[in-house]
């Protein structure tokens, strides 16, 4: 039958199980929205306020889900301002269909308005991009497009499409099954036997083993496997930052987070293990501290799905290129019933002599109690979607992760103004959930205008503004690195509550810990989109901290500096 | 060290980008690359030479396959091969060093390809260290243009490079 090339690409969403997408219409788009307007039964476009929205939209969407998540912009600026989200995607393994619109086929390479080099600038960001100069090939490219997205090491791609391919009619029947000579995942899924009884042989000959978990587990959803495998081998589980919420932290054999602002005791523990087990975590310098110092007594194994993260920082003993589900299932099988007692006994001391994650008795309003209140007002509930900095790291921490993929963050990227569009995502993939945005008072400024979005549709999510009314993280590095230097750390903020109410959604207030409790508690009573503006100390630090440069065995737990010479 | 890979390519539009664009963001130093078609139709055949260590050699070669269009990749460093070169060499020859220029080119088998007045054409192929020391003999007449393919590679006997990862920097087992 006759389709046009946008119809090609709705029909493709809809067989892949698409229900929702996150866009922003412009010149070259729009006969993609012409087409979205008869496909609206099917398909529900969400409009965010700024391209870079629906971007990390279609990302929270996508981690939350386990399906690919799908975006739209326009040329020129639509696309780069996709960028900063596509970008992010790419560094944390997210899948993600970018389809954006060009200039019709005769502007192509004239500077016409609103053209960019769009899969140019996508190149190094994306798992692959297509421009496509052709409807003919639509039907292959989409399939493709979810194909690469949604298989081995996963990440975004993007289709860019001139806009007179969108109206040009060619004869479809169906999608083409994937056929890639260069592109083979399946290959990789299973575990080599031989290097599977090579890891567990180094795992009968270890004392002092250690299991890194990171976002592998979630992609490969090897919960059920990892608990079972550190449960029959007796080791102590320690997860990077897209790890949390792939063990349950409230597991004897759960030690929390390892890293720049791990648990002193997950440091020391990582730091002086024998044997790290890594499964599906690629040894960010975030992670490792300094490099050269990392573990020096450890034997490495590591799992991951991709063969270019074996032996890319750190020197491993055993790499086996596999999916973690079947991995970790054959090691159970290779392995003999463990016993670590001593070595777990060894890090609980740790924890019982250093206890990074106590909180201060304070009449001021710690952000970290803050935290941990909202674990409290939604009975370890809540699926928790943060932002970057101070807020990121505090609610890693003091938040405690007991169910499966409810912690999502921009992690390998970094970008600020994730949280507020990705908890929207989130939503949209998890309608039943509560979901709540921890984000700090300048994140939430980059991205705020997707209050709107969540007013028109009435999302459901909780928005928890930890404001300590400065950019946290800067000044925290300006006080210990910059001798108390602030240059702009210090925010001259909105009212919040007002702007909340301008947008016609509830906000509240609060500035100390009564109120706290109070307006935590009316929130999550609240059946729609909340902003809370919680006020928190301004020179409350994160800790413990590896400071840039240094090792994992030169954790430090809290502060010396006496931050009122810099007040 | 010196690292030659073939890399075998599907024959798109901007495969070349990708990968100059791999070799541009990870910083990994290019010695030379040479492509053209290969024998199977939609396959080009490049081959790479990278300056890197052996740890980094596995690195390049591991982020290309990722490449979706890279269809195979191989480091043939280790692997019995032969490798070729060609240079064109413009050298200043007034009609007195003619005859001894060409008893040079002689010697490298180097074939004549242009004699105009004051200047010849010299072609040559071999390995790089062949052509290194061709130029080096005859800098001294005048190279007024140099222009080299860099290097292709093929690896001897009936096999094929190997189109499976190379092994990891550990031991296995």
């Amino acid at each position: 039958m006759k389709r046009t090339g946008a119809e090609i690409i709705l029909d493709s969403l809809v067989a892949h199980g698409v229900h929702t997408v996150f866009g922003y219409p412009g010149g070259a788009c729009l006969p993609l929205y012409d087409a979205l307007y008869h496909y609206q039964d099917r398909l529900n476009h969400i409009l965010v306020r700024h391209e870079q929205g629906a971007a990390f939209a279609a990302d929270g969407y996508a981690r939350a889900s386990g399906d690919v998540g799908v975006c739209i912009a326009t040329s020129g600026p639509g696309v780069t301002n996709l960028v900063t989200g596509i970008a992010g995607a790419h560094m944390d393994s997210v899948p993600v269909v970018a389809l954006t619109g060009q200039v019709p086929r005769n502007l192509l390479g004239t500077d016409g308005f609103q053209e960019t080099d769009a899969t140019g600038v996508m190149l190094p960001i994306t798992k692959h991009n297509w421009l496509v100069m052709n409807a003919e090939e639509l039907p292959r490219v989409m399939e493709e497009a979810f194909y690469i997205a949604n298989t081995g090491r996963k990440g975004p791609v993007q289709v860019d499409v001139p806009k007179d391919v969108f109206l040009e009619e060619v004869e479809f029947d169906d999608f083409p099954p994937p056929n890639i000579p260069g592109y083979n995942p399946d290959e990789g899924m299973q575990p080599d036997p031989t290097l599977v009884r090579a890891a567990a042989e180094v795992i009968h000959g270890s004392e002092k083993p250690i299991i890194l978990a990171g976002h592998g587990i979630h992609y490969s959803g090897a919960y059920d496997e990892l608990l079972a495998f550190a449960e029959k081998a007796n080791i102590p589980v320690i997860t990077t930052l897209h790890g949390v919420s792939s063990f349950p932290e409230s597991h004897e054999l759960s030690f929390g987070m390892v890293g720049m602002h791990g648990n002193l005791y997950a440091n020391w523990a990582v730091d002086r293990a024998d044997l790290l087990i890594s499964l599906g975590m690629r040894f960010d310098d975030r992670v490792t501290g300094r490099l050269e110092d990392f573990a020096t007594e450890a034997r490495i194994i590591h799992v991951d799905i991709d063969p270019a993260e074996i032996g890319k920082n750190v020197t491993t003993d055993v790499g086996i290129v596999a999916d973690l589900k079947p991995t970790i299932r054959a090691l159970i099988d290779e392995i003999d019933q463990l016993d670590h007692t001593p070595w777990v006994k060894q890090i609980c001391q740790w924890r019982e002599e250093h206890p990074s994650l106590a909180i201060r008795e304070t009449e001021i309003v710690l952000p970290q109690w803050v935290i941990r209140q909202i674990y409290h007002i939604t009975n370890g509930e809540a699926v928790v979607v943060t932002d970057v900095g101070q807020a990121q790291m505090w609610a890693a921490q003091h938040f405690w992760y007991d169910r499966r993929n409810t912690f999502f963050s921009s992690g390998g990227l970094g970008a600020m103004g994730y949280a507020f569009p990705a908890a929207i995502g989130v939503k949209y993939a998890r309608p039943n959930e509560q979901v709540w945005c921890i984000i700090g008072d300048g994140g939430f400024q980059m991205t705020l205008q997707d209050l709107a979005v969540v007013k028109e549709h009435n999302v459901d999510v909780k928005i928890a503004i930890i404001n300590n009314n400065h950019l946290g993280m800067i000044r925290q590095w300006q006080t210990l690195f910059y001798e108390g230097r602030f240059m702009s750390a210090k925010l001259e903020n909105p009212d919040f509550v007002k702007l909340a109410e301008a947008y016609g959604l509830a906000g509240l207030r609060a500035t100390s810990k009564k109120e706290v409790l109070k307006v935590l508690k009316e929130a999550a009573q609240i059946p729609g989109p909340v902003v809370l503006d919680l006020v928190v100390d301004e020179v409350e630090k994160v800790y413990p901290m590896v400071p840039a440069g240094s090792s994992l065995a030169e954790t430090i737990e809290g502060d010396e500096v006496e931050e009122a010479r810099y007040a | 060290m010196r690292h030659v890979l073939i890399a075998d390519v599907e024959d798109h539009p901007g495969v070349l980008n990708r990968i100059a664009s791999l070799f541009r963001k990870r910083a990994y130093n290019i010695e030379s690359l040479a492509v053209g078609h290969s024998h199977r139709p939609g396959i080009s055949r490049m081959t790479i030479v990278v300056a890197e260590d052996h740890k980094e050699a596995i690195q390049v070669t591991k982020q290309l396959d990722k490449l979706i269009e890279v269809v195979s990749v191989t480091d043939v460093t280790e692997q019995r091969h032969v490798s070729r070169e060609m240079a064109l060499a413009k050298i200043a020859a007034p009609e007195m060093k003619r005859t001894e220029i060409l008893q040079l080119a002689n010697v490298y088998r180097a074939q004549v390809v242009d004699v105009s007045p004051g200047s010849i054409i010299l072609e040559i192929t071999g390995d790089e260290d062949k052509i290194d020391s061709f130029v080096e003999i005859i800098r001294p007449y005048g190279i007024l243009e140099l222009s080299r393919t860099g290097e292709v590679a093929m690896v001897r006997g009936r096999a094929m490079p190997t189109p499976t990862m190379v092994a990891e920097d550990g031991p296995a087992a």
